[in-house]
């Protein structure tokens, strides 16, 4: 354990990047949770007659077409972003973890027809079946989560068979076969909890690509409606006057979704180097 | 001659191989689209008060009244014969809608990764020659905050920047400016028709549409690009046989691009078909910020008004687009790499 944490001081020492992004994930998830009691501004109460402010003392970040304060949307608009982000990764963590597990272990017709399926999700553009899926699905926020996850899954679902698959005919998992577990109960209990820590690292470089795939659906159209503070669809609201100069209504939201990017991408090459030496770069 | 058959032949094997996931995509994609709820005949109906048979009449039009199964087989009939359905929206085919938009997607998509090659590559060839260096500093921070920004915001910055504030961009809307003069159409791309007719004029407009929304892609796929270069030059720099190319004295451009450079673009090639992938993905938000006329936005405008076809259509092609640069990444792994063909 101590040589853990010595490992972990001296990443963290040799690599103040990671700490700096750590904390930067760490004030944005306080911030998800505080955001809304925090703010001067109710994010979705208008006032007219302030419309299009710039930046000032009393509006940080200025005001937008309906007179909103700028500042008070982009804060409380975190809780949103993250949560449809976190919601999406965690799905297809888990359900690519159970499946591709499952794949790896029994192999033959299960693991030949998820391949099939996973295949064909590759075969496609990414974002663009997310787009697609979201269209079909309905053009509900809990439907950009569910497309998310879906586009996630394929790598969770790779990840996990080829680790089990080199893990299914280990000493161990014999002998927890011998003592009469189930197939099932040898996946579930055994061989899971032994690929869980590798997957978890793939988690936080994934939710930086997830924070991306959602704020651009709805930047689109999709998902998040209007009046509802959402970094993407302000960004699209604040485009129709970026070519009268009204650049804060683009470049505040635009920050925050490039600043959450940024945390969660750096963190994750961080946790890589402390969690999985050998993908050390 | 002797390398093409094996080459020609391995490009077939790969082409077949590629059939099911084809397939799946269609299925995927029919499933999609028809299975899952709101109804176009509701939409398209003259209006909120179109009677319950006016309703009916336009399901039986577009075939909704018969069974899923049923339209699945009609569904690939008509692909078999070149047939994607009609829009709603512009009442043309959807084959011809798209054949008509493709050339401004592929011009710009193109562009960038053309864009982005030019620049990755050298950096990415600077930095892995004096790593810890200011310049590889300087390349990881811009690969680093490259990936970060999303494609909608890099360009609407860039409008900002070059549009309003230097005033040097011209309006960020559509290909080419409308008082400009339009070239012959022969192969649909802009920049090609106008300097097969000689029209500099028409192709300085053109290229003045294009540059911004092109380098707000490449700036997008640079990062992955650059850091794959770097990498790959990285590991290459330090075999043995460019230190003996060095020890006979041949000189350094020519051990780092002839030696170096051709053994570390194999991996580049790799990550080029998940680059392609990306800048599909990317194209729906870079034509939607600049209101380019291609076959993304097209679908983007369809999807919102709930219409089938377009999408579906959209969607089949952006996949085989897909597995053609699948091909062609295959074929040239195997034109910069001899022994992979020789198996």
């Amino acid at each position: 354990m101590s040589a853990t944490l010595r490992h972990v001081g001296w990443v963290l020492r040799t690599n103040p990047v990671t700490m700096i992004a750590g904390f930067g994930a760490l004030g944005l998830i306080l911030l998800a949770i505080l955001g809304p009691s925090l703010v001067p501004y109710d994010p979705v109460a208008s006032n007219v007659p302030m419309a299009l402010q710039p930046p000032s003392p009393q509006h940080w970040f200025g005001t937008d077409q309906l007179g909103r304060d700028v500042f008070s949307r982009v804060v409380v608009a975190t809780r949103l972003d993250l949560a449809i982000a976190a919601s999406a990764v965690t799905l297809s963590f888990f359900i690519g973890a159970v499946i591709g597990s499952f794949c790896g272990y029994t192999g033959g017709k299960l693991d030949l027809w998820v391949g099939r399926f996973v295949d064909v999700l590759m075969a496609f553009p990414l974002f663009v079946l997310a787009m697609a899926l979201v269209a079909a699905l309905g053009n509900r926020v809990e439907n950009i989560i569910y497309a998310t996850a879906i586009i996630n899954l394929p790598f969770y679902i790779r990840f996990a068979r080829a680790e089990v698959n080199v893990r299914r005919n280990l000493g161990w998992v014999e002998a927890a076969r011998c003592a009469g577990n189930s197939h099932a109960g040898v996946v579930l209990r055994f061989l899971l909890p032994n690929v869980l820590p590798a997957m978890a690292v793939q988690i936080s470089l994934n939710l930086g690509w997830a924070i991306l795939n959602a704020a651009g659906l709805s930047f689109l159209g999709l998902g998040v409606r209007a009046p509802t503070p959402e970094w993407g669809i302000m960004v699209a609201e604040g485009a129709r006057f970026i070519t009268t100069g009204r650049w804060w209504l683009v470049v505040c939201p635009g920050a925050a979704l490039m600043f959450a990017v940024l945390c969660f991408n750096l963190l994750g090459d961080g946790l890589r180097d402390i969690l999985d030496p050998r993908m050390r770069t | 001659m002797a390398s093409i058959t094996p080459l020609a032949r391995r490009a077939g094997r790969r082409l077949l191989s590629s059939l099911p996931a084809l397939f799946g995509v269609v299925v995927f994609t029919f499933l999609l689209m028809r299975v899952l709820p709101g109804d176009p005949a509701v939409f398209f109906a003259s209006g909120p008060n179109a009677g319950q048979a006016e309703i009916e009449e336009i399901r039986r039009q577009m075939g909704l009244d018969k069974p899923i199964p049923e339209q699945l087989v009609r569904y690939l009939w008509d692909i078999g014969h070149g047939k994607l359905g009609r829009s709603m929206g512009t009442g043309q085919p959807v084959v011809t809608d798209l054949a008509n938009r493709l050339p401004a997607s592929l011009e710009l998509t193109f562009t960038a990764l053309l864009l982005a090659l030019s620049l990755a590559l050298p950096l990415g060839i600077i930095a892995a020659l004096r790593p810890n260096s200011a310049v590889d500093h300087a390349v990881r921070l811009l690969c680093t905050l490259g990936v970060c920004v999303p494609t909608f915001v890099s360009g609407l910055l860039f409008i900002y920047a070059f549009y309003y504030v230097l005033g040097i961009a011209p309006d960020p809307t559509g290909r080419i400016d409308i008082f400009a003069s339009q070239p012959p159409n022969v192969t649909g791309f802009l920049l090609i028709d106008s300097a097969l007719a000689g029209d500099w004029e028409a192709w300085w407009a053109a290229a003045s549409q294009l540059i911004l929304p092109a380098c707000t892609m490449a700036l997008f796929v640079l990062a992955p690009l650059a850091r794959m270069t770097r990498a790959s030059m990285l590991a290459v720099m330090t075999s043995d046989f460019i230190r003996t190319g060095d020890a006979l004295g041949l000189s350094r451009r020519r051990v780092v691009l002839v030696y170096g450079l051709r053994n570390a673009l194999l991996p580049v090639i790799t990550i080029m078909g998940i680059v392609f992938s990306t800048m599909l993905g990317a194209n729906v938000l870079v034509e939607k910020v600049f209101s380019w006329p291609g076959v993304a936005s097209y679908a983007l405008d369809a999807l919102l008004a709930s219409d089938y076809a377009p999408v579906q259509g959209f969607v089949l092609l952006m996949a085989g687009i897909f597995v053609l640069v699948n091909l062609t990444v295959d074929i040239l792994y195997g034109l910069a790499d001899p022994r992979i063909s020789i198996e």
